[in-house]
């Protein structure tokens, strides 16, 4: 008898028909019962494998022609049997499966279409999140506050953003403070300050006094880097240029428009200005500091505690997909990947010309810089103070702050080492690092020092 | 002569529409191939930088591309890439239960308005105030506290086109003919009789003009509202090509808006022609 049945009901059934646990009618509906919940559990695993062996498929035939022929001669069937042969694609699947139940499989991740957004929007069209047992939706998303609201909304569950913007949101400038993390880092480089075509023999930035600028967003790396960049040349960014936040397409036609001078903005806008012949590349933020940190991949505190392991699933596939597309000769591949409509919707070759280097610089010659952009999943923790520096320089955020607790907080290296370990990398030992920029080092130890010693930043 | 002056009009719409597509097509023309590049150089540059064409489509880019988008308008390419038919489709189911939710809270409260000069007096400072404020006005708030962008676009188009129906619901009923309600009341006709006998036959062209004119700033309303909250929908078809500098087809896309909300307010002009009677 089951203690599930009710002994106060007059209309309980008494006569030993029912099943052994009781809640069936009789033995043969029990049987029936527990024969659907094994096929329940045998999908799963068949389910698994699936995912195993497309992956494999994918990883020994990353051209989709070339895999299409093997299986039309073959087969799928024998091609899965074949591939099973020398790839033990059970003990994989059990290896993979070990990681705990995802809690959540189906998950909707928003980015903003530029190309510093490639690792998270690659991993779609590439399989890096069917690898991991996810099946992500990428969606294309307006601008940088509709994203900050729909991650914070919970629409999307985690995002593309500006490598600042999860501390801003923990601190609460510019937004509700709602604890944020930042696991890792899309792009290091890939931006670039471009400048209207009739400014192309003004290349000396004290002649820019006046000039309109555009950047994104104020809480970006563009915005500081900008900043930066003009400071050190003499101009007082809030006094003697006007520096306005726009979105990234419109800079285009704005400079075309003479609405703007020059913008420091993501790619493929710097490129896209060329190829419509509006402006030029006036320098590669990756030559006012090498290896500076972009956009990144955010997701809610609460995201990250409540759901462990599809947290760790996805960040597995972005570190995977950021590992890949680090190798320069996957560059062209993922060019024709994320070019399409669903995705950056721009002419391949702009795509190709930003990621493998070789680039029109808008003046007529043919530049090689292989590290226009590239890919490094490590979130320097070191990185976050620098920003909070260039925060408080600029008078978004005031008073004593906490850099190394907050950048500890939000900068999730730990786990971007352990995964960055199982996906085959060689994460760094320790998480702050010392950098320079523009030629001045920055001790992330003595944030206050570094502060100290810029002349031009705005009172407070 | 009147069937030889829709002639004469047709074919002065037709010399207008050719004049102004010639004259599109001659200013867009491209001015053939400017400085000197290596080719190399100018394999790696677009069309306007190696050819002088011009940053504006001509109107031949615009009809091939009209007729790519004509030929498959409903295909889906997931979340990012839809047909423009289903985006059209989008917009108009989102128009759609928006504006039928502010008419169902419209006309029934404009009718209590309309009939009650206590309840007109008691609500009109709150309608003074909120009418004015702009639709998008609403966007961050609705984002904030609904948290759901979809249903606050939906929300949006709700509290525009709730007032224009409000107040001709109101102003239609209050000025029904008194003559005719004064029979109605020596014929001892109830209120809820009255009502739906007398008064809204007779207010029923002032309402439909509020409901047309509310439509019509629905459909104003619903492509800003796309652009800010994204996802689908001909305002996000706008947003994502102007994201893709495509000038072909957000203009294709201008005209869709455009045919569309004539085709709306079309319908509701045949509505309130329907219920419109001759004294």
């Amino acid at each position: 008898m089951s203690t599930f049945d009710n002994p106060f009901d007059p209309n309980r059934r008494l006569h030993a028909g029912g099943c052994s646990c009781g809640q069936h009618v009789s033995e043969a509906e029990h049987q029936a019962a527990q024969l659907q919940v094994q096929a329940a559990i045998e999908s799963e695993q068949q389910r698994y494998e699936g995912v195993v062996a497309s992956a494999v498929m994918r990883a020994m035939f990353p051209q989709d022609v070339a895999r299409r022929a093997f299986l039309k001669s073959v087969r799928a069937a024998t091609a899965a049997a074949a591939l099973s042969q020398f790839f033990p694609l059970k003990t994989a699947t059990e290896a993979f499966a070990a990681g705990g139940p995802l809690e959540k499989k189906d998950l909707k991740v928003g980015f903003i279409p530029i190309t510093c957004a490639t690792p998270i929007i690659m991993a779609a069209p590439m399989g890096f999140y069917a690898k991991n047992g996810l099946n992500v939706e990428v969606i294309k998303t307006a601008g940088w506050a509709v994203i900050r609201d729909k991650t914070i909304n919970k629409e999307y569950d985690a995002a593309h953003m500006l490598s600042p913007m999860p501390l801003a949101i923990t601190m609460g400038a510019g937004s509700n403070p709602i604890p944020y993390t930042m696991p890792a880092v899309e792009n290091i480089n890939g931006q670039a300050i471009t400048l209207s075509i009739k400014h192309k023999d003004k290349r000396n930035p004290k002649d820019w006094k006046g000039f309109k600028f555009a950047v994104p967003f104020d809480y970006s790396m563009h915005n500081y880097l900008l900043r930066y960049y003009l400071a050190e040349h003499g101009i007082d960014p809030d006094a003697d240029v006007q520096i306005r936040a726009v979105p990234p397409p419109e800079m285009v036609a704005n400079l075309r428009a003479d609405n703007i001078d020059g913008f420091l903005g993501p790619d493929p806008m710097n490129q896209r200005a060329v190829f419509d012949g509006a402006g030029f590349i006036h320098i590669l933020t990756k030559d006012i500091w090498e290896g500076h940190p972009c956009c990144a991949f955010a997701a809610s505190k609460e995201f990250v505690t409540s759901m462990p392991n599809t947290y760790g699933a996805l960040l597995k596939s972005i570190i995977e997909a950021t590992a890949y597309a680090h190798k320069a000769e996957n560059r062209k591949e993922i060019a024709a990947a994320i070019a399409p409509a669903n995705y950056l919707n721009q002419p391949p070759i702009v795509l190709e010309q930003i990621l493998t280097g070789t680039f029109a610089d808008g003046l007529g010659n043919i530049v090689q810089q292989p590290n226009r952009v590239d890919f490094d999943p490590f979130p320097w923790q070191s990185f976050a103070v620098w920003i909070m520096t260039q925060m408080k320089r600029w008078g978004q955020i005031k008073g004593d702050i906490d850099y190394a607790g907050i950048a500890a907080q939000v900068y999730l290296a730990t786990d971007a080492a352990k995964l960055m370990k199982e996906a085959g990398l060689t994460p760094p030992a320790a998480t702050t690092k010392s950098f320079s920029v523009m030629g001045k080092t920055f001790d992330p130890a003595k944030p206050e020092d570094y502060l100290a010693s810029f002349k031009i930043r705005k009172a407070s | 002569m009147t069937s030889s002056l829709r002639f004469r009009a047709a074919v002065v719409s037709i010399v207008l529409f050719a004049a102004f597509l010639g004259i599109w097509h001659l200013a867009t023309r491209s001015t053939g191939a400017v400085g000197n590049m290596s080719p190399e150089y100018a394999k790696l540059m677009g069309l306007t930088a190696t050819q002088g064409k011009s940053a504006m489509p001509g109107p031949l880019d615009v009809g091939a591309k009209l007729w790519e988008h004509l030929r498959q308008p409903f295909y889906d390419n997931g979340p990012n890439d839809k047909g423009l038919g289903i985006q059209l489709g989008y917009s108009i189911a989102r128009v759609g239960l928006g504006y039928f939710l502010a008419v169902i809270v419209a006309i029934p409260l404009g009718f209590l308005i309309g009939m009650s000069p206590l309840i007109s007096k008691a609500l009109d400072p709150f309608i003074q105030v909120l009418k004015p404020i702009s639709p998008l006005a609403w966007m961050p708030l609705a984002l904030y506290t609904i948290k759901d962008s979809s249903i606050s676009a939906i929300f949006v188009i709700f509290i525009c086109s709730v007032w224009p129906m409000l107040l001709n619901t109101a102003f239609g009923v209050a000025a029904v003919r008194k003559e005719w309600i004064n029979v109605a009341r020596t014929l001892e006709v109830g209120t809820v009789r009255r009502a739906f006998t007398v008064i809204l036959p007779a207010a029923a062209p002032t309402i439909l003009t509020g409901m047309r004119i509310s439509i019509g700033i629905a459909w104003l309303v619903i492509v800003a509202a796309e652009m800010l909250v994204g996802g689908t929908g001909i305002g996000y078809f706008v947003w994502n090509e102007w994201n893709n500098l495509s000038i072909t087809n957000v203009i294709i896309a201008i005209l869709m808006i455009g045919i569309v909300g004539m085709l709306l307010d079309q319908i509701l002009a045949r509505f309130t022609r329907m219920v419109t009677f001759p004294e």
